[in-house]
């Protein structure tokens, strides 16, 4: 498996880390409900996911990746710091 | 008083020669991670070139010479090996001291790339990977960087506590190659 | 028997080998299998379960039979198949599955006993008792089955793994690979061309067909030739591609060195034996080929009974004629050729038997249209045939029957991403279903596409598909002339009839086993593989599974395609666990991180201890002292009373500045670093996401916009992703940088109450209570070397962390330890250092496990409520925070000295000691040199309330059972005073 990362170009699957979905975290203040949902909640879908990955072996960039996880083919790869998962401040 | 005696990464560990491949240890003089602050890329980048004659590195590539260089190190990071860094630069960037952190290895001769083919999962080949092209990548299971300095010849950089398997990785590859004949 | 002038290898070197001991002579360029047939050897091995005397059935990776075991000890390799396996002077090769030997093997006493052996019997034989399966009855199959055996030593050979790349992989060089190669080369385009025999040029070196007016060979070379010669073509021989992955990855296996003398005899040599690669490719043309399958008929499995392209392979190429009187048995035109091409070389052929009755009539030598070959007779080796026709059944004598029941397209690796190859009935077989694999083509034989001229033709067009993606140009390709015969078929699978008919020759599974199967209601193609093994040999049936396919949809009445297929998996071929780990033995196993102090540690004895990747000094025996806790004891001692130096440099250590340095401190920790002063140090918490404690440390602030975060040693990498997560993904406006500076600096712990008087003569500052207060941090210059030195306390002592940049660690080291024990103190190491900490009730990662909060730790105060902090939200969850959440304590042992061990769980005296009792396990233990008792920490539940209670300890690991009081995690020095002072 081989992804994109925006930054150092493709590279092998070796190189990056794998965290789970991305997911918009919720604002400071949100119920617990919401948190749950972001912390322990996740769709597993036969199909496209955003997922994060992390290029630990390459430039230390958090990645965006869209993947469809029944084909495994890439659909988009983005630099995770421009992707608004942050949540509203 | 007595004095503190300073000791490289790879003391007692080389020079190595296999056949045409050699390996021999770097000494880099400084090395400061330059880390631009939040819309100061350009001004860093005219402080370097003004205080040092190069350019701050675009991602993958190595700027300035032997001696006197910036190499691409990462997200937003470039690592300034050869001189101190100029006082200015730390009003556009964080400065951090790196000297001591990495063993810089040279692997240079005939059969170089095949020897790095054997432990780096990257394209470095001639009409890939040119001159002053450089890349963070992982050797074996080492985080590392690599940049190629000359036609047969790469910088290898790993953390300085993981010199002896880095040594043991690149030894063990080049026998192998050079066995192929 | 050679034949005179026959075959490619005119003029080879003669090589001595040996089979079973006897020594023979073959020619360079042979195979194993080859060279065999020439000396006339037949019989090679002993089937898996009957012990049927077997031969060479095939001329590739794809036998089942041939299988021997090459070298002895350390270097032997059981499963060789002879007909890959390159012959090299002096090879000896042994039959395996026999005893005592091949042609007398007592264990062919299991043929007779067959009818009990039948597809499921150890289902349903082996049943009763329970307890005797894994005590007599498996051991008892294993030793009668099998194929060749390990020889249980350490593996004594090197391999290798690489990496390669390229726009376009070519699997196979046959007609269809060279010329998608050629087509490639020519272009531009940077090309990788594997092939798994030792020479390129596939079935052209078997066939006598021409290409462009010359014969298929001499074709291939001149194409090899210009391929060669171009910079941006890689030939690879030997090298199987083994399987397709994700984003065009492939693996592949060279075998390296298999065709050279063993290693014995090249002392030194550090040429691997084999070389796992993975080869990443924008495009791949797949042009892999077909494999001839044989027909199922009774005793089809004699040796001398081979695959009709494989005689042709041996005539042609090896110059061998594998018998002197042969019979072809088949259902197509091409098998016909076999009977052309030997009558042509002068051997007799006594009849060629097709099943159809419309067959050719092939030349002058008898063909029996409309016949099927029913038996075979022959002890070691086949004698006769017997042949059904509308003129009754006949034996015809014959020592060699060329079979073949059409061609398997070879759609393996179209398969490995989930694709099924599709069925057609003209060529009745599966060919790969339209873009199987993103970014392969396929090509020739394994597209279902037999004659040589379709193979360049299709080999030429998947090029150009490839190019054409690459954005390269390519010239219109200029298609040789060549035979462009159409492939004539009609459907024959098995012969009917009593008696064994053999599919899978390498599991013996027969066609009775497969109905047997359907009559079960095994019925589905999946559980009839696995109720009668079918294509789960380590050929994975590639010669049988389409016709035991067949088999079954006859039995269940269905149609083939509606029958459906099993999935073909990675690896294509047999990949030895050699190969797949690689390098990773010994010190390749993983990387070794060395200390600066590590050199001047081992030369003061010290035993080190691995610390994930770390080597630390556990401890640093003194002449006299015969165990690891006399020496603890006294480390731990010296810190108490003089001084003691140990090396810190493991712990992480981040460099954190910009002008929002405090605000993402803020946000990591749950307390507050943002109020810090410059030169003062704070012990910080950092949770996870879902409120639990991740990591602890100290942050030391060295300027206004300056932090130097120190992580564990355990945690150092997570944490650095965690805040590269938070500056990235949760928070990227802020303006802050850092990177780690772990490697950058040696540190050592000073510790005791003379560490002052030792810095004091060492550091240019003055060290007093003013310049360095507890938890002060600042510069220091150390023996002229600018280092930092921070006032800090892992130990409750009085103590100092020293820092120098790692080029004079070692220096420093000793010079630490020279004046240390000049004040009577010295080096301590990893297992002092955890007893002193447990004495202070310090936590680790052997505390911080995952599954405590910071309520569980007694840090609930350090949970900033003035802010936000990552794992906030979560942290607040009544579960989280519970009175009866199993809580930190002390524990000391009640009466006399008694052990208190890690991992022992916590009952309430009197409560049975059941796991619904459990009120805790201790996480950390050992003896208190200063208190004189065994001491622990513990998470016990309401454990701060239970202060003063007994409790039962119970080890059932070490078998430790024993009562202990309830205290204070804090052992020694409760108020601090020591470190404050």
């Amino acid at each position: 498996m081989r992804i994109t990362c925006p930054l150092c170009g493709e590279r092998d699957r070796r190189e990056f880390y794998y965290k789970g979905a991305a997911l918009v975290r919720p604002a400071e203040g949100e119920d617990l409900d919401a948190w749950h949902q972001y912390v322990n909640l996740r769709e597993n879908p036969a199909g496209p996911l955003d997922e994060l990955w992390y290029h630990e072996m390459g430039c230390n960039s958090w990645l965006k990746v869209t993947r469809n996880t029944a084909t495994h083919e890439i659909l988009a790869v983005q630099l995770a710091s421009e992707a608004g998962l942050g949540g509203q401040k | 008083m007595a004095d503190l005696i300073a000791k490289s990464p790879c003391e007692g560990l080389l020079p190595v020669t296999i056949g045409g491949i050699s390996l021999t240890e770097e000494q880099p003089g400084s090395m400061w991670a330059l880390a631009p602050f939040k819309g100061q890329e350009k001004a860093l980048g005219k402080a370097l070139e003004a205080a040092h004659g190069m350019a701050f590195p675009a991602v993958n590539r190595a700027t300035g010479k032997a001696g006197s260089r910036a190499v691409w190190f990462g997200r937003e990071m470039a690592l300034l090996m050869g001189p101190e860094p100029d006082a200015n630069l730390a009003e556009h960037a964080a400065l951090t001291d790196q000297s001591d952190a990495w063993a810089v290895v040279r692997l240079e001769g005939a059969g170089a790339e095949d020897v790095l083919a054997r432990l780096v999962p990257v394209d470095l080949r001639p009409h890939v990977f040119k001159r002053g092209h450089t890349v963070r990548t992982e050797l074996k299971h080492m985080m590392a960087s690599v940049t190629r300095t000359g036609p047969q010849a790469f910088q290898i950089m790993v953390f300085r506590s993981m010199a002896k398997t880095l040594v043991h990785d690149l030894k063990t590859a080049m026998e192998a190659v050079t066995a192929r004949g | 028997m050679r034949l005179p002038g026959k075959g490619l290898n005119q003029g080879a070197k003669p090589i001595t080998f040996a089979f079973n001991g006897r020594h023979m002579m073959g020619l360079e360029g042979d195979t194993l299998a080859s060279a065999l047939l020439a000396n006339d050897v037949h019989l090679v091995g002993r089937s898996f379960k009957y012990h049927r005397p077997r031969g060479v059935l095939t001329a590739g990776s794809e036998e089942p039979n041939a299988l021997v075991t090459i070298g002895t000890g350390g270097q032997q390799d059981p499963n060789v198949r002879a007909t890959q396996q390159e012959l090299f002077e002096g090879l000896e090769a042994r039959s395996q599955n026999c005893w005592p030997s091949v042609e007398r093997d007592l264990m062919a006493l299991n043929d007779l006993a067959a009818p009990f052996f039948g597809a499921g019997f150890y289902y349903k034989t082996f049943m009763w008792p329970a307890a005797f399966w894994e005590k007599v009855y498996e051991p008892l199959i294993r030793n009668a089955a099998g194929l060749g055996a390990l020889s249980g030593q350490a593996d004594q050979d090197r391999y290798e793994k690489a990496f390669a790349f390229c726009d376009v992989l070519v699997i196979g060089s046959g007609p269809a690979g060279l010329m998608a190669a050629l087509t490639a080369g020519r272009a531009g385009a940077d090309v990788i061309l594997a092939e798994e025999d030792s020479r390129m040029g596939g079935r052209l070196l078997a066939e006598r067909e021409e290409i462009g007016g010359k014969p298929g060979h001499a074709w291939a070379a001149e194409v090899l030739a210009e391929l060669e010669a171009m910079d941006n073509v890689r030939l690879m021989t030997r090298t199987a591609v083994t399987g397709a992955y994700d984003q065009g990855t492939y693996g592949a296996l060279e075998r390296v060195s298999h065709h050279l003398p063993r290693r014995h005899s090249l002392k030194g040599s550090h040429l691997p034996r084999e070389c796992f690669w993975r080869i990443a490719a924008k495009h791949a043309v797949l042009a892999a080929g077909a494999i001839e399958r044989p027909v199922a008929f009774r005793n089809n499995d004699r040796p001398g009974i081979m695959m009709a392209g494989a005689v042709r392979a041996y005539l042609n190429r090896w110059g061998v004629a594998p018998g002197e009187r042969v019979t072809v048995f088949a259902n197509n035109d091409q098998a016909h050729r076999t009977a052309r091409d030997l009558h042509d070389a002068g051997v007799h052929i006594a009849a060629v038997i097709d099943s159809r009755h419309e067959a050719p009539d092939g030349g002058p030598y008898q063909v029996i249209k409309g016949a099927q070959v029913c038996d075979s007779a022959g002890r070691q080796r086949l004698e006769s045939i017997t042949v059904r026709s509308v003129r009754g059944e006949e034996k015809i004598q014959t020592d060699c029957l060329a079979m073949s029941g059409g061609w398997n397209p070879s759609v393996h690796l179209t398969c490995h991403l989930n694709s099924r190859p599709v069925w057609t009935r003209e060529a009745l077989a599966f060919v790969p279903a339209e873009g199987a694999v993103p970014g392969m083509v396929t090509a020739g034989a394994c597209n279902g596409t037999f004659s040589t001229a379709g193979a360049l033709r299709e080999g030429a067009v998947a090029a150009g598909k490839v190019l054409e993606a690459l954005g390269l140009k390519s010239s219109a390709a200029e298609l040789p002339d060549a035979e462009d015969d159409p492939y004539r078929i009609s459907a024959l699978w098995a012969v009917p009839g009593k008696g064994r008919a053999w599919l899978d020759f390498q599991n013996d599974v027969t066609v009775k086993d497969v109905k047997q199967a359907a009559t079960e209601n095994f019925r589905s193609v999946e559980h009839m593989k696995r109720y009668t093994t079918q294509g789960m040999a380590t050929d994975q049936g590639k010669n049988s599974n389409v016709a035991a396919l067949a088999v079954l949809a006859d039995a269940t009445g269905r149609t083939i395609p509606e029958t459906g297929t099993t999935t073909f998996r990675p690896p294509f071929v047999p990949v030895s666990l050699g190969a797949m780990g690689a390098g990773a033995t010994d010190e390749g196993f993983k990387p070794q991180r060395f200390l600066t102090s590590h050199g001047e540690s081992d030369t003061r004895g010290a035993h080190q201890l691995e610390v994930g990747l770390w080597y630390r000094a556990a401890y640093f025996p003194k002449p006299g002292e015969t165990s690891w806790r006399q020496s603890c004891d006294r480390e731990v001692t010296t810190v108490r009373n003089a001084v003691g130096i140990c090396d810190v440099s493991t712990l992480g250590k981040i460099d954190i500045q910009g002008p929002d340095a405090g605000k993402f401190l803020d946000f990591l920790y749950t307390n507050t670093f943002s109020t810090l002063k410059v030169g003062r140090v704070r012990y910080g918490l950092m949770l996870r996401e879902d409120g639990f404690v991740m990591d602890d440390g100290t942050t030391a602030r060295v300027g206004e916009n300056h932090f130097v975060m120190t992580t564990t040693t355990a945690a150092a990498g997570q944490v650095m992703a965690h805040m590269e997560f938070v500056s990235q993904v949760l928070y990227p406006e802020w303006d802050v940088r850092f990177t780690s500076v772990t490697e950058q600096w040696a540190q050592f712990a000073v510790a005791g109450p003379k560490s002052r008087e030792l810095l004091n003569g060492l550091i240019d500052e003055e060290v007093n209570g003013e310049t360095w207060p507890f938890m002060g941090c600042g510069g220091a210059t150390v023996l002229g070397v600018k280092g930092r030195l921070f006032r800090i306390s892992f130990s409750g002592e009085h103590a100092y962390e020293v820092a120098v940049p790692a080029r004079y660690g070692e220096s420093l080291y000793r010079e630490l330890l020279k004046r240390a024990e000049a004040m009577g103190g010295g080096a301590y190491g990893m297992e002092a250092l955890n007893v002193l900490r447990i004495e202070k009730g310090l936590i680790t990662h052997a505390e911080i496990n995952g599954t405590v909060t910071a309520f569980d730790l007694g840090l609930q105060g350090m949970m900033s409520k003035k802010k936000d902090f990552l794992g906030k939200a979560m942290s607040t969850r009544e579960g989280l925070m519970a009175e009866d959440r199993m809580r930190l304590v002390g524990l000391k042992p009640v009466g006399a000295a008694k052990e208190i061990t890690a991992g022992a769980h916590l009952f309430t005296p009197g409560d049975p000691v059941e796991r619904i009792y459990d009120q805790g396990y201790v996480t950390s233990a050992g003896y208190s040199p200063t208190l004189g008792h065994s001491i622990g920490l513990a998470f016990l539940k309401e454990g701060p309330e239970r202060i003063g209670e007994t409790v039962r300890l119970v080890d059932h690991m070490r078998g430790v059972d024993t009562l202990c009081e309830v205290v204070s995690p804090v052992f020694f020095d409760p108020e601090g005073d020591r470190a404050r002072g």
